[in-house]
């Protein structure tokens, strides 16, 4: 990589911060400590269903599966009075234009995976078009994927450079760079892809394209937001950060919030700076918002499943 | 107080669901069944033996095990190792701790079957009490060992050098004929300790204690597949044993000269440690 | 929202995080119904519940509220008469007698019990020393189970811990410990002493008896033979009198270095074998190649775990000039999220201070801090009413001159000092007539080697702090204490070698 040139503005990633696994995983064990009860909760699980990025990503997805999810991001569950919007609906870019109509001007955004998602092993210029495609059908966001084998190859350059024609090719869709932790191996490798995605003009950094196991987990997301908080005391610049697959309980997700107010604090405790990627979590956050209101454990039956 | 006591006991409930004594009760028979990866099939042969006691009583219809129950065993155990082995060594002690506890809340139903496999009602107690304490000799075990044999190791050369003792891996144990409660916790409690997992063939003649010890063990937070137990016959089964390829350790406790070399021979076929116990195990 | 705060953050000249969240956190506090105190408390000497012989008690309070608690008995030199005599007769009679392997059965007997009894005994030792329940339900009563079960299995396994060497018990120990960890205390010095054959008379702090006089209800539901422990209940003139006491063999003593220093001198001339574990002023090293962030987190808990109350805390915090700011900056923010108040709460961070008296004298140390010029910081959060408290403290701009970078201050105060190489913090490091722990954050293995090798600490940890385990070796250098608890070091010190 080129060091001398640009080097005020792009590091050289070798040398981004190294990180102890098991401090780490301690820190992030000791955020699942934290006891949220009464108020705290209700307040915690209307601001978690707000940050979901609503998700169907699958090759059977047809037109009537995303204007089901569609109705289900707007009115989550209309028995009860005062429950927020999920954030954003996620689909692939054929489905963008559905789900763009769908949502017509309720203020959720349509999200679209792009870059021969999920794997990435696609040239630039195909992962360029993909991402053209979804922008001009209506996506106000694009997730897209690393190329992980460059990554392991070492090839930081041309990740970098990737996520930068992404970037440009998003216009003002605003990008989110899977990182896909799953499959980088140790989190030295996590947050010098963070920093990479970050530099090359990220403006959100996401886990996981929740295809692989394991997904996204409280530790790859500490050390995520620790990267964001590093950026944002280098540059001002503020990061989004997604933790995606894997969260399907509200407890869990309660946990994450928690991480998010003691790690960045008070301006990213929103779904402008922090979203989960999840699917069946709106239930699992509906049924305890409904509990906490009425005070009797709930079953699955009583609430939508699309 | 004790009219009470006497009343009901002739009744046999006082809770007035049945007035009068109650016909003889017909007991409900326990299936011996096999222990592999944490649950209770029966062989994959569909076959039984009938192991006979000295009074001539039939004991059950047991599982004669085929090379095929030793195959799936050993997958179990090797899918076992590596979270067994993993796992802190305290959380292993404590799991030793616990089938002990187990084992000691199932005394007489231990003693029972020691007693219908031979034994007098006092050497079976004696035999049982020896089974829990030295579960719990091993339980103290788990988290000593490794200070006793490992070394930082002074070298002349600028270098840290340490040595440490790591599980052996998988280990196939051909359990003693006699003493066959006591005898299997011997054999089987070490193994574990050291993070170790195994597959125990269990005495051929005596084996209700060792499908018994199975739900002791099944209900001690033991891992499914750190131990299994099959019964059948040696003669039938110590030949795979002994020349599978994924099995990192034998052990042997008869005196059986042919035997004993047939395994040390077959073991060789990828150079599987071989411990043969010669002594006695009853022996605390 | 979000705007707003983006439009600050580039606005202002100084970014900063803001931690004052618009969704916080509701009290949580854990339920005192699941523990029972009785309003008073005899000694507990051969088996039994025994007055004090003086007749008088003393109060233990809440440190959180100031409030009474539960009344002790004030031992006096016939209570201690009674409880060593109880002692040697049980070890004479009972406990040297009996096979090695139903001793162990007895301990883990005992470990088990503190297992099923674990949240009371966690919320008793929280209201009596002031400390998060988070700590002591998850480390103060699981690690106090741990050592009566590491123990226990020492007991019948002394002949392969030293091949061809016969052991024997010493006899009666005398065991005074601190307020720090009361109950771990109590387990830690009790298991291995009964392992190894030895009978006990054990003293716990007076401001914190409680947990030790649970564990006496334990011990005595345990069905443990009268006599083979006594915990006796005072200040330290009962503490003095068990060390002066002619029929203890044994004294082990955790604690002040001033007090080492006591009984050091009192056994002199006697056959006490003594092993002392006291103060400390630990070094905790952050190099440049260090993880920073959990280098940090390993800061915060090596200093403010248990308010501080720790006599192996990284207190000295020694941090590389070229990544000082840095970590300067990111524990600055870390301490901003530390919540200070009710112990009980579950969200606790750091609780109440144990007493007036530690109160007072951490505040004296902050003053003399500022006084010597070096740069004061604490966290921005609001202290309880009543009930002894501290914010969390740093100091930087610390001169290894400075007292605050020399004296053990036993609170949430952190010395912050700079520095260039290798050779010169190890030089600094050891510059203390402590030696008890120091902390090491490296990427770079043979880096930690070296420094390990280097330090003259019983403890050092490399890449985390203050971390506790049954299985390993604890104990100081200098006047930071002599012997070795913990592991089978631990053993050593209490068998006679025949």
């Amino acid at each position: 990589m080129a060091l001398a040139k640009p080097y005020l503005t792009i590091p050289d990633f070798t040398l981004s911060p190294r990180i102890d696994q098991v401090g780490v995983e301690e820190r992030a064990s000791r955020f699942t400590k934290r006891s949220i009860k009464k108020e705290s909760k209700m307040n915690g699980l209307k601001l978690v269903l707000n940050m979901i990025d609503l998700t169907t990503l699958e090759g059977k997805d047809t037109d009537g599966k995303v204007k089901q999810l569609c109705y289900k991001a707007m009115h989550p569950h209309d028995a009860i009075e005062g429950i927020p919007t999920v954030a954003a609906v996620c689909v692939y870019p054929s489905m963008v234009k559905v789900a763009k109509k769908a949502l017509g001007d309720s203020g959720i955004k349509v999200a679209s995976v792009a870059t021969a998602f999920p794997s990435g092993q696609a040239p630039k210029d195909v992962k360029i078009r993909d991402t053209r495609f979804a922008v001009n059908e209506g996506a106000d966001e694009i997730d897209m994927v690393i190329s992980r084998g460059k990554f392991h190859a070492g090839e930081y350059q041309f990740v970098f450079d990737e996520i930068a024609a992404i970037k440009e090719a998003c216009g003002e869709a605003r990008l989110k760079v899977i990182l896909e932790t799953g499959e980088l191996g140790t989190f030295d490798k996590v947050r010098r892809a963070s920093d990479i995605a970050m530099h090359a003009g990220a403006d959100f950094i996401k886990t996981s394209t929740g295809k692989i196991q394991p997904a996204a987990t409280m530790p790859v997301t500490l050390v995520m937001l620790e990267a964001i908080r590093d950026f944002y005391y280098a540059t001002g610049k503020m990061i989004g950060m997604k933790p995606a697959g894997g969260i399907s309980k509200s407890k869990l997700a309660l946990h994450y919030l928690v991480m998010v107010k003691e790690v960045l604090g008070d301006a990213w405790l929103n779904n402008e700076w922090f979203r989960f990627g999840a699917s069946s979590l709106a239930n699992d956050v509906l049924m305890q918002i409904v509990k906490e209101q009425t005070g009797l454990y709930q079953a699955a039956n009583y609430f939508s499943v699309d | 107080m004790e009219k009470t006591i006497k009343k009901s006991s002739l009744s046999i409930s006082n809770n007035g669901l049945e007035k009068k004594p109650a016909a003889k009760r017909l007991e409900v028979l326990k299936t011996y069944k096999i222990y592999i990866g944490g649950q209770f099939p029966r062989t994959e042969s569909g076959r039984y033996y009938i192991p006979v006691n000295a009074a001539g009583e039939k004991l059950a219809n047991v599982c004669l095990c085929s090379r095929k129950d030793f195959r799936d065993a050993v997958v179990s155990a090797r899918g076992a190792f590596s979270g067994w082995s993993g796992r802190a060594a305290f959380n292993r002690s404590q799991i030793l701790y616990r089938m002990a506890e187990m084992l000691e809340g199932r005394k007489a139903q231990f003693i029972e079957e020691l007693m219908k496999q031979d034994s007098t009602k006092s050497k079976a107690e004696k035999e049982v009490n020896l089974a829990i304490d030295r579960l719990i000799y091993y339980a103290g075990w788990c988290d000593k060992f490794q200070q006793l044999f490992s070394a930082v190791n002074p070298v002349a050369s600028s270098h840290f050098n340490f040595s440490v003792p790591e599980p052996t891996g998988v280990v196939a144990i051909i359990a003693p004929q006699q003493d066959s409660l006591l005898g299997l916790v011997s054999v089987m409690a070490p193994v574990i300790a050291g993070g170790n997992t195994c597959i125990i063939l269990a005495s051929e003649t005596k084996p209700l204690c060792a499908v018994t010890l199975a739900e002791v063990l099944h209900s001690s937070d033991l891992p499914g597949g750190v131990v299994n137990i099959l019964t059948g016959k040696p003669a039938e089964l110590q030949s795979w044993m002994a020349d599978h390829m994924d099995v990192n350790a034998t052990i042997y406790c008869e005196n059986n000269s042919e035997v004993q070399q047939l395994i040390q021979q077959k073991s060789a076929q990828n150079l599987k440690r071989v411990f043969l116990c010669r002594k006695e195990l009853g022996k605390p | 929202m979000a705007v707003k705060a983006k439009k600050t953050a580039r606005k202002s000249n100084t970014i900063k995080l803001k931690f004052d969240t618009s969704w916080s956190y509701d009290p949580a506090p854990e339920s005192k119904s699941a523990a029972s105190i009785k309003p008073k408390y005899d000694h507990f000497i051969n088996g039994a519940w025994v007055k004090p012989a003086g007749g008088k008690y003393f109060d233990s309070i809440n440190p959180a509220n100031e409030e009474k608690l539960s009344e002790v008995a004030d031992g006096n030199e016939a209570d201690v008469n009674k409880a060593v005599s109880a002692a040697r007769n049980a070890y004479e009679q009972t406990w040297q007698k009996m096979p090695a392997k139903e001793r162990a059965k007895y301990i883990f007997r005992i470990a088990r019990m503190v297992q099923e009894k674990a949240r009371e005994l966690a919320i008793i030792e929280t209201l009596d020393g002031g400390k998060p329940i988070r700590e002591s339900r998850d480390f103060d009563v699981p690690t106090a189970a741990n050592h009566f079960f590491y123990y226990a299995g020492w007991a019948d396994k002394l002949e392969y811990a030293f091949p061809n060497r016969k052991t024997s018990a010493l006899g009666v120990a005398g065991q005074i410990i601190p307020w720090n960890f009361p109950l771990l205390m109590a387990a830690w010095k009790i298991a291995p002493a009964l392992a190894t054959g030895n009978t006990v008379v054990l003293k716990p702090a007076e401001t914190t008896p409680l947990t030790a006089l649970k564990l006496a209800e334990i011990i005595q539901e345990s069905d443990l033979p009268p006599g083979v422990v006594n915990i006796i209940t005072g200040a330290g003139a009962t503490g003095a009198d068990i060390v002066n006491h002619p029929d203890i063999n044994k004294i082990a003593f955790t604690g002040s270095t001033d007090v080492g220093k006591l009984i050091q001198r009192a056994v002199a001339g006697t056959n006490k074998r003594v092993t002392l574990e006291l103060g400390g002023k630990a070094a905790n090293i952050i190099f440049e190649d260090a993880p920073l962030d959990q280098a940090v987190e390993g800061v915060i808990n090596g200093i403010y775990f248990n308010q501080g109350h720790v006599c192996c805390a990284g207190s000295r915090l020694y941090v590389q000039e070229s990544v000082a700011k840095q970590v300067i900056r990111k524990l600055k923010d870390r301490m901003e999220t530390l919540i200070v108040g009710d112990p009980l709460d579950k969200n606790t961070d750091i609780g109440a201070i144990n007493s007036r008296q530690q109160l007072d004298t951490i505040q004296r140390y902050i003053k003399i801090g500022k006084q010597e010029g070096a740069e004061m910081y604490e966290s921005s959060c609001r202290l309880p009413g009543k009930g002894f408290f501290c914010r969390p403290t740093l100091f930087t701009n610390v001169a290894q001159s400075n007292r605050i970078a020399q004296e053990e201050i036993f609170g949430p105060v952190l010395s912050v000092l700079t520095f260039r190489t290798d050779d010169e913090v190890i030089e600094k490091a050891n510059n203390s007539p402590y030696g008890l722990s120091a902390g090491v954050w490296t990427d770079k293995g043979s880096k930690i080697f070296n420094l390990t090798k280097r330090m003259r600490a019983g403890v050092v940890w490399a890449n985390t702090f203050n971390k506790f385990d049954p299985t390993s070796p604890f104990g100081g250098y200098k006047e930071s204490g002599f012997g070795r608890e913990g592991g089978f070091a631990w053993v050593i010190a209490l068998c006679e070698f025949n």
